[in-house]
């Protein structure tokens, strides 16, 4: 069964942060969200987990508990030990014979040797590692994770990222906002977010195909205002040129920008 | 240097609750020494009985301000109204005057002793209660409210800004846990762990400082049961309206420091400026402090104490309730309340 929304719109105030947004969430299959600071990242996640908040327009999600939800910051219990935030869950959700599953999670996650350590004092990445085992332990049908993989080591990035493949091999929806542009490469699925709206929305190359013009490599900008740097060189997007190359979903962030209206970089 | 000071003065302002600390602190503080923290007393609620009562009223100091008057009262109805609260001093009038005093009430106790004085030499005075006037006796059965109220309200409070403050409470809001469950679970432990500190201080101030129980368990049972609702509600309504711990704290002093000041606990209500008295019985202290000496020391009929009970109990409704509100607000899941197959078709 697919989950998903259909033109949600959330308000805050007068603030759109969601602007009719659609997106469909398939068994089997991770989706990413991508978009700057605002963009509505963390608000769709939020709506799409269940978590409460006022909405306009149509979810179809699965029933109670059925979701596994990390939220952006922390989602552990910093005075619990490892082992104790796993038994919370368990209990939390009935869950009987969990403990083979949850020393897999945390084996997975680098973390079982800590169980008997206070989560508020694992490292920034193995807290979130733990979050993400927390999330999975119950077996949701769908996966949601808010910027699960920011600010943590290529490590423990790396194995983030094989609990949530493994989470969606096993059949869940699996929904994830990052901030990195190469996890979202690696996606079944890309949302590019802005300023609460769609920008673009598919497969990686759906995502490219949509984009307007071509970005090209340089040594030296020609117009300043349409190129950024990466590493030593310059990208440089010509709106008005054919598609050619192979932009990537970061290029496409930042053309998906300067079409907006914001600066060159 | 000067970037620090800026720095510092720009995030004093932008902390709204500190500066509200900073300037209503010092206002609170002010009114409640200027017109309310009064040891001497100027008002001594009196009963003048016996025969000759209203030769009596008239030979009384102005500070007694009699509010029962009756020819045919003896000395068990003077008792009877000072166990009741009805009135602090009773002159039993007669040959052998008697000048009844209630010895909870300290401050009043020993201003109306001192004035006592222009009765008759043969007036003999009697201290009820609390003969020899002493403080723990006194102190003990509001104690147990104060340390309620401050466990009540600022560890609970704390115990639910950390959920907010690690981010789980939106968590627990996903798992399939009702909300009825979420608050229950998290308010069940800080209630037993007060009823625990309850028995405790009741059984410290009774063997430790000999303080008499004379009342009925039931009633003090019932109070403490009510009392209990209203500080945990407290707590709660509190940590709803923080966002860290600090800022609860902050928030826990402000309802703390007037009820340790207005409630009658320390200073007598009696000798408080009516400006200000009226603020002390909006607080649920108050009400308690009047249950706990009644209880304890009074052996206070229970038609006495059923006023302060059910102002109580009307409080800790509402401040009940208006947490479970806003707590439930915080973390009630909306989908939940509805069946697993949601509204509308799958998106495109």
């Amino acid at each position: 069964m697919s989950w998903g929304a259909r033109d949600l719109t959330v308000r805050f105030g007068k603030t759109i942060a969601l602007d009719r947004v659609s997106l469909a969430l398939d068994p089997g299959v991770v989706h990413t969200v991508v978009g700057g600071d605002g963009s509505g990242k963390t608000t769709l996640l939020k709506v799409i987990a269940g978590v409460g908040l006022d909405h306009d327009g149509e979810l179809r999600l699965p029933g109670p508990g059925r979701t596994g939800y990390v939220p952006p910051a922390g989602g552990v219990f910093g005075d619990l030990s490892v082992d104790e935030n796993m038994e919370f869950v368990a209990n939390a959700y009935r869950l009987r014979g969990w403990q083979t599953r949850a020393a897999e999670l945390l084996d997975h996650s680098s973390i079982a040797r800590f169980g008997d350590r206070l989560a508020g004092r694992l490292s920034g990445g193995q807290r979130r590692k733990l979050a993400g085992s927390m999330a999975l332990l119950p077996a949701p049908d769908l996966l949601v994770l808010d910027e699960v993989t920011t600010g943590v080591d290529p490590v423990s990035r790396l194995d983030l990222w094989r609990l949530i493949a493994g989470a969606a091999a096993a059949g869940a929806a699996v929904l994830v906002a990052t901030s990195y542009l190469d996890e979202a490469e690696r996606a079944g699925k890309v949302l590019l977010l802005h300023d609460g709206a769609t920008l673009a929305a598919g497969t990686p190359e759906e995502v490219r195909a949509a984009m307007k013009g071509s970005v090209s490599d340089r040594a030296e900008p020609e117009e300043p205002e349409l190129a950024w740097r990466r590493g030593r060189r310059w990208r440089q997007w010509d709106p008005g040129g054919a598609p050619s190359g192979r932009p990537t979903l970061e290029d496409i962030a930042i053309v998906a920008e300067l079409q907006t209206g914001g600066g060159g970089r | 240097m000067k970037a620090m000071i800026l720095k510092e003065f720009r995030q004093m302002r932008r902390d709204r609750r500190t500066v509200a600390l900073m300037v209503g602190m010092p206002v609170l503080l002010l009114t409640i020494f200027g017109y309310a923290a009064r040891f001497d007393v100027t008002e001594i609620r009196t009963a003048a009985l016996g025969p000759g009562a209203e030769l009596v009223e008239g030979m009384l100091d102005d500070a007694f301000e009699v509010v029962v008057t009756d020819s045919s009262g003896d000395s068990d109805m003077a008792r009877e109204l000072l166990a009741d609260s009805e009135a602090a001093v009773a002159i039993v009038a007669g040959p052998e005057p008697v000048v009844y005093v209630d010895g909870t009430e300290l401050f009043i106790a020993q201003s109306a002793m001192r004035r006592a004085t222009s009765l008759p030499d043969n007036t003999q005075v009697e201290v009820l209660f609390n003969p020899e006037l002493s403080t723990s006796a006194v102190m003990v059965p509001s104690l147990i409210g104060l340390i309620l109220l401050f466990i009540g309200t600022v560890i609970t409070s704390l115990g639910v800004v950390r959920e907010r403050e690690q981010g789980t409470l939106e968590q627990l809001a996903v798992t399939p846990l009702r909300p009825v469950d979420v608050i229950v679970g998290k308010i069940a432990p800080y209630f037993l762990v007060a009823v625990f500190d309850m028995v405790m201080i009741t059984i410290v101030g009774i063997y430790l400082f000999d303080v008499p129980f004379r009342g009925s368990f039931l009633m003090f049972a019932a109070f403490a049961f009510v009392y209990l609702f209203v500080v945990l509600g407290l707590g709660v309504l509190i940590s709803t309206v923080s966002k860290s711990q600090g800022e609860a704290i902050q928030l826990a002093i402000m309802v703390l420091l007037p009820q340790v000041m207005l409630s009658g606990m320390i200073f007598p209500l009696a000798s408080m400026a009516a400006g200000v008295r009226w603020i002390g019985y909006l607080l649920p202290l108050t009400y308690f402090v009047i249950g706990m000496r009644g209880v304890f020391l009074k052996a206070s009929s229970a038609s006495a104490l059923a006023v302060p009970l059910l102002l109580l109990t009307l409080m800790a409704v509402v401040i009940f309730a208006l947490a479970i509100l806003r707590f439930r607000r915080d973390l009630a899941p909306k989908h939940v309340s509805k069946a697993p197959a949601l509204v509308g078709e799958a998106a495109a």
